[in-house]
């Protein structure tokens, strides 16, 4: 019961908020409950995240990372929030000036949208939508707009570089996203996100049901994070800002508060991925086994966010940004096909027989095999032809 | 197979992400201003005068000779020269500078007023913390402000200090062998146009027998 009374601990308190306002204004605060914890969490998560990057690749860099700003740096997001505020908004002056002030904005708004569908506990979920998977993705697709938008309206060549690559890389990522979170969609059969949670948090012997757990699920896992990273242009995906090339890509012309507002919307969309991965394939709130269920189901949603967020720090300090025919390549002839078999090996599994426990290992191994020969087919056509060698030099040695 | 590198890539910065909370010597950043590493002995930036002894006006080397000022390529040197004269280190009377100021925003640390410096007076500093909130006022160094004493230049540049000690000792001990050696020849002279009979000199004075016979000469010379 104790556990239980904690697991819906905000759900209550919102409940007993609710039932000492007037008729009339009811409404209205429920909307407020529901967005202003969301508003107020997730960039907060932000705050902590930038620290987080900041010290994490410090250290893989053999660096301590900000240590300045009270203790061991960890006011370090508090001064980066005031500098930012503080600093100069430069406009170009042949910019658009409407579109190029409602880029952050839109972009931001796209972002925080996201998080309208994602169930953070049990029962904690802003809009319990039947088709919630699919407002998730038409909604990020409208970041695209906004990327767009803040290229085009800068009236710099930079900036329209960086906004047109922005799109490539996020219309073709957008297509592997998408197939991978069909698989799960096609077994749910449902597009609702808190009905894809439920499905996954039922337990055999002590393990969830989660569909990471399934040969499908794990590629399909896989494809989903990686189209994640380039649909939020993270590392090792940020072609759109490669600083070599192109200074800093579509917000090369904003400073101050709006350029802030960039930052945020990069983290958010991060986030808001993240947590539509955890909610697809890593069973959302729910515990991987059983006898961790008395932990509240936010615990669980955080905890995995936040080993999303370090990860995604651990690969951007390991990995050099590709080019932009390597990206396109592995879109086109790796991550679509793959997506494609993933659906095919999610198809079979849902028909093949599962009753005993022998039959259960062999629909396993089917699946994965179905998987497997295409993944190390395709890998060998990708790396044909680029074979790595010791290089010889003409002039130098 | 495709995969492999990155999780090689990863597990490489894993172990250095944790062993740089292991192993010190893996960070080898030096947190400044608590930390500091010891400049090497060539690292200058800007110039500085010298002075002997304990008082920056009476001892300051710098005879107001005014080469530096005229060698300066970016002319960040003003002098004004004194209208009286004090004596330097070996007793010789010379002009001191009433005004020396540079200007070390316009320096651009080329040192050539060091090395056309031919009183040993001008050398370069290493103080490198010069900010300041006034840049017209503070950044303009008044004779009182760049005079520093030899100690400091010994400490800062052992070599060169020692190298400069032993010229300036020679120089010393030169004068004063110079005016020894005028003082016997001029002795010697005054006994013999008292006592032209005394061709021999004193035994006495047979040990600086060989110091006086250039002298003599000399002040033959000058006559």
């Amino acid at each position: 019961m104790n556990a239980a009374a904690a697991d819906q601990i905000f759900v209550t308190l919102k409940h007993w908020a609710l039932v000492h306002t007037p008729a009339s204004l009811q409404v209205l605060v429920s909307i407020l409950l529901t967005i202003i914890p969301i508003i107020v969490i997730f960039p907060a998560i932000f705050a902590l995240s930038v620290l987080l990057e900041r010290k994490g690749l410090g250290r893989m860099q053999n660096r301590y990372g900000p240590n300045r700003v009270g203790p061991f740096g960890i006011l370090q997001p508090i001064a980066d929030a005031l500098k930012s505020l503080t600093k100069e908004d430069i406009v170009p002056r042949s910019a658009d000036h409407v579109v190029h002030y409602l880029a952050p904005l839109v972009l931001v708004g796209a972002a925080f949208l996201g998080y309208a569908v994602l169930p953070i506990g049990r029962n904690m979920v802003a809009a319990n939508l039947d088709a919630g998977v699919l407002f998730f993705f038409a909604i990020g697709a409208a970041t695209e707009l906004a990327v767009f938008m803040a290229g085009w309206s800068s009236r710099n060549k930079y900036s329209l570089l960086g906004a047109m690559r922005a799109i490539a890389q996020m219309v073709s990522y957008e297509i592997p996203l998408i197939l991978s979170s069909v698989a799960v969609v096609m077994m749910s059969g449902t597009l609702s996100t808190t009905s894809i949670v439920e499905r996954q948090a039922h337990y055999t012997a002590t393990l969830a049901h989660w569909n990471v757990f399934t040969p499908w699920g794990l590629a399909g896992f896989f494809l989903f994070m990686i189209s994640g990273m380039a649909e939020t242009n993270r590392s090792p995906f940020d072609l759109p800002e490669g600083e070599s090339e192109i200074i800093a890509g579509y917000f090369i012309e904003y400073s101050g508060f709006k350029f802030a507002l960039f930052f945020l919307a990069e983290y958010l969309e991060i986030f808001s991925i993240s947590g539509l991965g955890i909610t697809l394939f890593l069973g959302g709130w729910s515990s991987p086994f059983s006898f961790f269920a008395w932990i509240p189901s936010w615990i669980w949603f955080f905890t995995k966010l936040f080993t999303f967020i370090l990860f995604f720090i651990w690969v951007r300090g390991t990995l050099p940004r590709l080019r932009m025919d390597q990206l396109m390549n592995f879109a086109w002839k790796f991550m679509l096909p793959m997506a494609l078999i993933v659906i095919l090996s999610a198809g079979i599994w849902r028909f093949l027989p599962a009753q005993s426990a022998e039959m259960a290992v062999v629909r396993w191994l089917v699946c994965a095999v179905i998987i497997a020969v295409p993944y190390v087919v395709l890998a060998r056509a990708l790396e044909q032809g680029k074979r790595i060698e010791k290089r010889t030099y003409r002039y130098a040695e | 197979m495709l995969g492999e590198g990155i999780i090689q890539g990863l597990l490489e910065t894993a172990r250095n992400f944790f062993g740089s909370y292991v192993e010190k010597d893996r960070l080898t950043t030096v947190q400044f201003p608590e930390e500091r590493r010891p400049l090497p002995e060539a690292s200058r930036n800007f110039p500085f005068l010298l002075y002997d002894g304990t008082d920056p006006d009476a001892g300051l080397r710098c005879v107001s000779c005014q080469i530096c000022e005229k060698e300066c390529p970016p002319r960040c040197i003003h002098i004004e020269k004194s209208k009286d004269k004090k004596p330097d280190f070996v007793g010789k009377m010379q002009a001191y500078p009433a005004v020396f100021d540079i200007d070390v925003s316009v320096c651009m640390s080329c040192q050539i007023c060091v090395e056309v410096c031919p009183f040993d007076a001008i050398r370069m500093d290493t103080e490198f913390e010069l900010s300041t909130t006034d840049r017209f006022g503070s950044l303009l160094y008044t004779k009182r402000e760049l005079a520093k004493s030899n100690e400091y230049y010994r400490k800062i540049h052992p070599t060169e200090a020692a190298e400069c000690d032993a010229r300036r000792a020679k120089d010393v001990e030169d004068t004063k062998a110079k005016a020894a050696a005028a003082a016997a020849a001029a002795a010697a002279k005054a006994a013999q146009a008292k006592d032209p009979a005394a061709a021999p000199p004193p035994a006495s004075s047979a040990s600086t027998n060989g110091a006086a016979a250039p002298a003599r000469s000399e002040v033959k010379e000058n006559q």
